[in-house]
């Protein structure tokens, strides 16, 4: 057996092929959890700061509990935990998506909680003034400003999820790391492959970062 | 020409009943006691002017007439609805709200709206006007305070003059029985507190009923037809701007007065 120490472009390249099959999978579990993480969050963090006194501490406890355990304990738990108290067995791709959902709605939540309570008093003030009902004036006016200054946050939230998928190689969800390590186990090309995942990575972090940067421009004019 | 029926039966039954009636108003910040005992009645296209110093209470008083401030004992009538003690009022505080108009200190501008839509929310989302109606009256009412050509700007391209005169219009938009001033030109630079100050004045001529909280005593003086002076949450004295401001009757204006109207 030949031990090759230079970087090998043409096994990179071969692997290409057979890491994407991993990204399909990878996007789904980002932007499916995300995009329930995001209503998980405004409604965990709208409760957080609501008129309503005993919605609150739901909320609080929400948070903590998933801001406070690792996202891989998570993603153990639901998969091979929660089975024995459902008495069935959970899709590895669910209990991705449920994991991501659950654990970036805590942040989530905080984020909207830290945007709503940023915007100040007098234009709530001036809302009502107006005859705005209390909803009108946060759909109209609080809400659309909250949400322009909750974007970077946001935005840094999305790349984190998007890398905890990473970690779900573990259930076995074919996501990029577990087709490479699968990759690897036939031709021993670990340098190569870590590489090429890595590059997919931050091609998708940098394709959201880009999208996010050219909304919150679009946004700031208005 | 239905505005025209209103401001006739609203003239007839001003003698009768005044638009605005305080009665035994309390209001506690913890143990300071910001409000006690307020009794006032303003008549309809009466122009009210408070005046009294800092933390006296004043703008807890006007801000108690539209709801944003409890109160914790007495009531409050506008134009017929009653708001009652500790956030009971149920349906009348949006009902007096949508009634009465209120300019803020600091503007507050709505900042991801454009100037026009700024004046347009509250009639299309409260008053049901389409946004070709809502246009329509935005436009006269920016014309009217001397905004027109910039209606498709952003708040902050407007000098805070230009938008405390968009804040007058916005106000204006839901037509309004009686407008509130929450020391209107307190955050403008000094050469612009003129053109606000004008257009209050046009207001006021056009029969408008006023409460205004304003350290202009100038201004007061010249558009008031009473002015109240408020000291330690009470009412010490009232009466047309000439005897207050020149023939003080309680030492508490006096000592007031001699300071502002020193310099």
């Amino acid at each position: 057996m030949e031990f090759n120490f230079q970087f090998d472009w043409q096994a990179a390249i071969d692997s290409l092929p057979f890491l994407l099959k991993g990204l399909p999978y990878t996007l789904l579990i980002s932007f499916a959890g995300l995009a329930i993480g995001f209503v998980v969050g405004i409604v965990f963090g709208l409760m957080r700061i609501g008129p309503t006194r005993w919605l609150r501490w739901p909320a609080v406890v929400y948070v903590e509990v998933f801001r406070g355990t690792p996202v891989l304990v998570q993603v153990l738990f639901i998969f091979y935990g929660l089975p024995t108290l459902l008495g069935g067995p959970i899709n590895a791709l669910t209990a991705g998506i449920a994991a991501i959902a659950l654990n970036a709605g805590a942040y989530i939540s905080e984020i909207v909680r830290g945007g709503v309570q940023s915007i100040e008093r007098g234009q709530r003030e001036a809302g009502l003034s107006l005859g705005l009902s209390p909803p009108q004036t946060f759909r109209y006016i609080i809400w659309p400003q909250a949400l322009r200054r909750m974007i970077p946050a946001l935005g840094n939230q999305g790349i984190v999820s998007i890398k905890d998928t990473s970690l779900f190689s573990v259930i076995g969800v074919g996501e990029l790391v577990r087709q490479g390590q699968v990759y690897i186990a036939n031709t021993f090309t670990a340098l190569e492959v870590y590489f090429m995942i890595a590059l997919l990575y931050l091609a998708i972090t940098l394709s959201l970062s880009l999208a996010l940067s050219l909304l919150e421009r679009k946004g700031l004019v208005g | 020409m239905n505005d025209t029926v209103t401001r006739h039966d609203a003239a007839q039954t001003a003698e009768a009943s005044p638009i605005v009636r305080l009665d035994k108003v309390n209001k506690h910040f913890g143990n300071l006691h910001v409000m006690q005992e307020i009794d006032l009645s303003v008549a309809h296209g009466e122009v009210v002017v408070i005046i009294g110093a800092s933390g006296s209470g004043k703008s807890t008083l006007i801000r108690c007439v539209n709801g944003l401030e409890p109160f914790q004992s007495g009531r409050i009538e506008v134009d017929g609805k009653t708001l009652m003690p500790n956030g009971a009022s149920g349906k009348s505080l949006q009902a007096v709200r949508t009634e009465v108009g209120m300019v803020f200190q600091q503007f507050n501008l709505f900042p991801h709206l454009s100037i026009r839509d700024n004046v347009t929310l509250a009639p299309r989302k409260v008053r049901g006007m389409t946004r070709q109606q809502a246009d329509a009256t935005a436009d006269k009412l920016l014309e009217r305070v001397g905004i027109s050509d910039q209606a498709d700007k952003y708040p902050t391209q407007l000098s805070g003059g230009q938008q405390q005169r968009v804040a007058l219009a916005r106000a204006l938009a839901m037509e309004p029985r009686l407008m509130l001033f929450d020391e209107p030109t307190s955050a403008l630079d000094p050469e612009m507190i003129g053109e606000v100050l004008d257009a209050m004045r046009e207001l006021a001529n056009d029969g408008m009923t006023m409460m205004i909280v304003t350290h202009e005593m100038g201004f007061a003086r010249e558009v008031a037809d009473r002015v109240v002076f408020v000291h330690d949450g009470q009412i010490v004295e009232q009466g047309p701007p000439d005897q207050l401001f020149d023939h003080p009757q309680h030492e508490r204006t006096q000592a007031f007065l001699s300071r502002v109207l020193k310099h």
